[in-house]
């Protein structure tokens, strides 16, 4: 594994809950990335944001890690999720809420 | 070929959808990057229906038109939305 391949796996086993993005979840920089954001604010759930815009290094390495060619990207407990199309209907579904809950991630937001 | 069809093509081969739509929303995205004209083939939208995702994961399915498109995204596209269904699932569209 390559440097940076190292260093995103450290992120994604180190951290319950991981958003790779483009700018931060305070000032996101992509309205894809600022959808996920808003959906995971809502749902009260602590999570990192990773500004992958900060490397070139990093964002093509982020693409080269999941075999996914697209930001963002959300792990929960070391695993893949998806983008912000997936998030975003499992949110809608009302999945996404009972799936960080199965995962051991608390959800303090909306009910 | 614009990039356009070359999705559509190989959208129409690898998955013989029962309905599909492939929408270019560049116009959207005018400006939120340099190079984001808005004229060109950057954002697109994929609508589709296809027995072969009955059975199918989310992910998987969006893996398997983002890796049909891998040359796609090399020359140029950015950001694809993907709306995938199995026939007898729920679409708005």
């Amino acid at each position: 594994m390559s440097g940076i391949s190292e260093y995103i796996d450290s992120e994604v086993k180190g951290n319950e809950v991981v958003l790779f993005m483009k700018g931060t979840p305070g000032f996101p920089q992509c309205g894809f990335s600022g959808q996920v954001v808003q959906i995971l604010d809502y749902l009260g759930v602590d999570y990192k944001g990773i500004n992958i815009l900060t490397s070139g290094e990093l964002r093509q390495g982020i693409k080269d890690y999941s075999n996914w060619p697209t930001i963002p990207q959300l792990y929960v407990k070391g695993e893949f999720v998806g983008g912000c199309d997936i998030v975003r209907e499992m949110f809608q579904s009302g999945e996404l809420q009972p799936f960080l809950e199965e995962k051991g991630i608390s959800v303090k937001g909306a009910a | 070929m614009s990039i356009q069809e070359r999705i559509e093509a190989k959208l129409e081969k690898a998955f013989s959808p029962e309905r599909m739509a492939v929408i270019n929303e560049s116009h959207l995205h005018a400006g939120h990057q340099a190079d984001f004209d808005g004229k060109g083939e950057t954002h697109f939208r994929v609508r589709i229906v296809t027995a072969k995702f009955a059975g199918m994961g989310r992910v998987d399915r969006h893996r398997a038109v983002k890796e049909l498109l891998t040359e796609e995204f090399k020359d140029g596209v950015h950001a694809l939305a993907i709306e995938p269904a199995a026939p007898g699932e729920a679409v708005r569209w």
